[in-house]
This record gives structure tokens, C-alpha cells and sequence, in this order.
């Protein structure tokens, strides 16, 4: 079996993925989705959380970091538009923690409900960016 | 004798203007360069976002989105116009804003009412001389547009789409092709239709999860955004190279200037000497 799907990971700044892959796993809203070639055409959101992206005669996974965005499956393709995207090896564990403790204070003195909205939704970004990273590192 | 000195004080001034329009040279080219760089990092998100559009426009969910939907007459139709902040960049405002131009007058000769929002402070003030109805404007853009800062603007045109009082969106910006060439561009941006978009043939059916209305709300609202955003960058890149070929051909045309003046003043200069010379020598002769 060397039935492969064409996977490409875009973000607003840059390209990130781009080539053939056996499946992939995508955050889906509603839970973890797993995609392998021939699946059935679908869009759905996908909340901030790793990609994993199994590329063929590679042992080890992709994997990258997306904080939400829009994903497109056909059969023969997987389009991921994410709002922002890192691949792994870029993640700083340092920086993300620092990240949080900021968000984390900017939450306490939020005043309006859409400065509250925007602070959370940045801080479950920063925890998702987290568990990849310590998953990563083990 | 005169003349030299002003032909002179003519060489001064003229390298002066070199000189700024080189300074100006130098300035857009390395702003070009980020520009482009900013505009190419862009693309494959916005051509991405624009082949989703173009599947959904082509898929047969069992919710229309109003974005999608071509109605029947046009009675009032809006026009979103990407333009630069400021001048010295060639013709690029003005192919842009007469093809604008063209589509409003036809507009209007139609029976329409126009609303025009602006994005850039040439393109607002064409359209103010001219005694449109600018509903909103961003100005100014600086040298890296946000998303947000042209959010607010786009929205009204939007909000004023799903409340029916426009038919129809245009869009205008100029496309960056290369260094030396860029064109002014009219896409539609509403209603959608996947013809234009080069939707593939046959019908598509998705899976839509959670739901299709949820998913076709977000998908559309970005790829809005995503066009509007990419047109801001094409039209920054195509700015600053516009901005660089017109002031090196500004440096080029005071350099042959300089050349031929001082050529000229040469001329002067040498003719007032033999004019002195033959002054002296008929002089001597005459004693």
C-alpha cells in the first residue's frame, strides 16, 4: 500500500507543508480527526492543537502547531488554512510559558467582555502550543 | 557674460532634484523589497482561500449563504477602491482609478446608486472631487497594513450586503506582475460565483461539521477578508515598484538634463573667451 494524499498546512504569513503524506491527524472542533487517502470530501474548523502529518519512508511524524483556522478534504487533497502556523522544531517552550503568565495577567485586568473573548482565546492557544511542546520533549 | 550664470544656478538646481529623486529612488527600493516579500508570503494562503471559495461556490449545501446567491437586479451596488496614500509612483493610481471610474459612470448611467469605500488617500480623494458617496475610507495605510485597520471599512460594505442595501461588491486594486509592470484589476467580490473563481466542473458535496451554516459563515467571512488583506499587500508591492521605476527615470531624464546644460554653459563660456580674445586683438590692432 503506497496510497498517498496530498497535504498542504498554509498560513496567512507562509507556506508551511506542502507534499504527499499516508494520513494525517488535524484538531477538528468537535475532536481529533484522522485522514487517510479517499476520504470523503468535508470542511470543518479546527481549534488550535498539533497537525501530525505522516510522510512516507519517514519514521518520524511532522508535526505542527495551528491556532485555529479552516480545513478543506477531497479525496485526493487536504488543504489546512490556518490562522497561524509553527512547525514543532520552532516552538519555544520559554517564550510560550512567558506568553501565558502575559496573557494570563492581561485577563485579570480585561474589562470588556471582547477584550476577555480575545485574551482567552489567546490563552488556549498558548496551552495547546504548551502540551506539544512537553509532549515533544518527551 | 550673461547668461553662464544662470545656466549655472539652472545646473544647481536640477542636481538638487537629482539628488532627492535618488534619495526617493533608493528608499522605495528597499521598501519594495519588503513589500514584495510581505506580498509573496501571502499568496499561497489567499490562492488556497480562493480555490475553498470556488469549491463552495460549486457544492450544494442545504443552506445558501447570502454571499452566494446572484440576485436578480441590481439597484444598488458598492465599490471597494485600493489606492496608494501618496503620489510620485507613476500611472498607477490613474489606470486604476479610471478603470474605477469607467465602472462607476456605468453604474450610474444604469441607474444605480454607488457606495465607495476607500482604501488609500488618492483613490478617496478622486472619489470625493468627484461627488461620490464614500461610505467609509482607511487612510492613512502606512508601510504594513493590518488586518484589522481594514476590517472596520470592508465591514460596512459587508453588513450593508447582508442587510440588501447592495446588489453587488466590486473590487479594485492593482495587481502586482513584476517589477516593472502592474495592472489595475476589477473582481467581483460579491456575490460570489464560482464561474469567475474557475470553479471545477460538476457539482461537490461536502461534509460539513459542525454545521453547514457555521462553517460557510467563517469560510466566506475569511476569504473576504483574505481577498481584501492580499489586495492591500499586491497594491503595496505594485506602490513601491511603481515609486522606484518612476524616480530612477526621473534621476535618468536630470542626469541627461545636467549634460546638456553644462554642455550649453561650455559653449557660453568658451564663446564669451574668443569673444574677449578677438576684443583684445582688434584692440592692439587698432593702436
Amino acid at each position: 500500500m503506497n496510497d498517498t494524499i496530498q497535504i498542504d498546512v498554509v498560513s496567512a504569513e507562509e507556506e508551511i507543508f506542502s507534499g504527499k503524506a499516508e494520513f494525517v491527524v488535524l484538531p477538528g472542533e468537535s475532536g481529533d480527526l484522522g485522514i487517510y487517502p479517499k476520504h470523503a470530501p468535508l470542511i470543518t474548523s479546527i481549534k488550535a492543537g498539533p497537525v501530525r502529518i505522516k510522510v512516507p519512508d519517514v519514521e518520524k511524524e511532522d508535526h505542527i502547531f495551528v491556532a485555529g483556522g479552516i480545513l478543506e478534504v477531497q479525496p485526493s487533497i487536504v488543504t489546512v488554512l490556518a490562522d497561524t502556523a509553527i512547525r514543532a522544531e520552532d516552538l519555544d517552550e520559554e517564550r510560550a510559558v512567558e506568553a501565558r503568565k502575559k496573557a494570563e495577567e492581561a485577563l485579570e485586568k480585561a474589562a470588556s467582555k471582547q477584550e476577555i473573548a480575545s485574551v482567552e482565546a489567546e490563552l488556549a492557544m498558548l496551552k495547546a502550543q504548551l502540551a506539544m511542546i512537553r509532549r515533544e520533549g518527551k | 557674460m550673461a547668461g553662464t550664470k544662470e545656466i549655472r544656478t539652472k545646473i544647481k538646481s536640477v542636481q538638487n532634484t537629482r539628488k532627492i529623486t535618488k534619495a526617493m529612488e533608493m528608499v522605495a527600493a528597499s521598501k519594495m523589497r519588503k513589500a514584495q516579500e510581505r506580498m509573496r508570503a501571502a499568496r499561497p494562503y489567499a490562492e488556497k482561500m480562493r480555490t475553498l471559495a470556488a469549491h463552495i461556490s460549486h457544492a450544494n449545501p442545504e443552506y445558501r449563504h447570502p454571499f452566494l446567491v446572484e440576485r436578480d437586479t441590481v439597484k444598488r451596488a458598492g465599490m471597494i477602491i485600493v489606492t496608494t496614500d501618496k503620489g510620485l509612483c507613476g500611472a498607477m493610481n490613474s489606470n486604476l482609478l479610471r478603470a474605477a471610474l469607467a465602472h462607476f459612470k456605468k453604474l450610474k448611467d444604469d441607474g444605480e446608486e454607488v457606495d465607495v469605500c476607500c482604501i488609500g488617500g488618492k483613490g478617496l480623494a478622486a472619489m470625493q472631487r468627484l461627488g461620490a458617496n464614500v461610505v467609509s475610507h482607511v487612510t492613512p495605510l502606512g508601510d504594513s497594513p493590518k488586518l484589522d485597520d481594514l476590517i472596520g471599512a470592508v465591514k460596512i460594505m459587508l453588513d450593508g450586503y447582508n442587510e440588501d442595501k447592495f446588489d453587488r461588491v466590486d473590487l479594485f486594486y492593482t495587481r502586482f506582475l513584476n517589477t516593472m509592470k502592474q495592472e489595475p484589476l476589477q473582481e467581483q467580490l460579491l456575490p460570489l460565483s464560482g464561474d469567475h473563481l474557475g470553479a471545477p466542473e460538476g457539482s461537490w458535496d461536502y461534509i460539513y461539521e459542525p454545521d453547514a451554516e457555521a462553517i460557510l459563515n467563517m469560510a466566506l467571512k475569511r476569504y473576504i477578508e483574505t481577498l481584501i488583506f492580499q489586495s492591500v499587500a499586491e497594491n503595496m508591492a505594485s506602490e513601491q515598484s511603481a515609486r522606484m521605476v518612476a524616480m530612477k527615470s526621473a534621476s535618468d531624464n536630470a542626469a541627461s538634463l545636467i549634460d546638456e546644460l553644462t554642455l550649453v554653459y561650455n559653449k557660453s563660456r568658451q564663446a564669451a573667451i574668443t569673444q574677449e580674445l578677438s576684443e583684445i586683438v582688434g584692440g592692439a590692432a587698432a593702436v
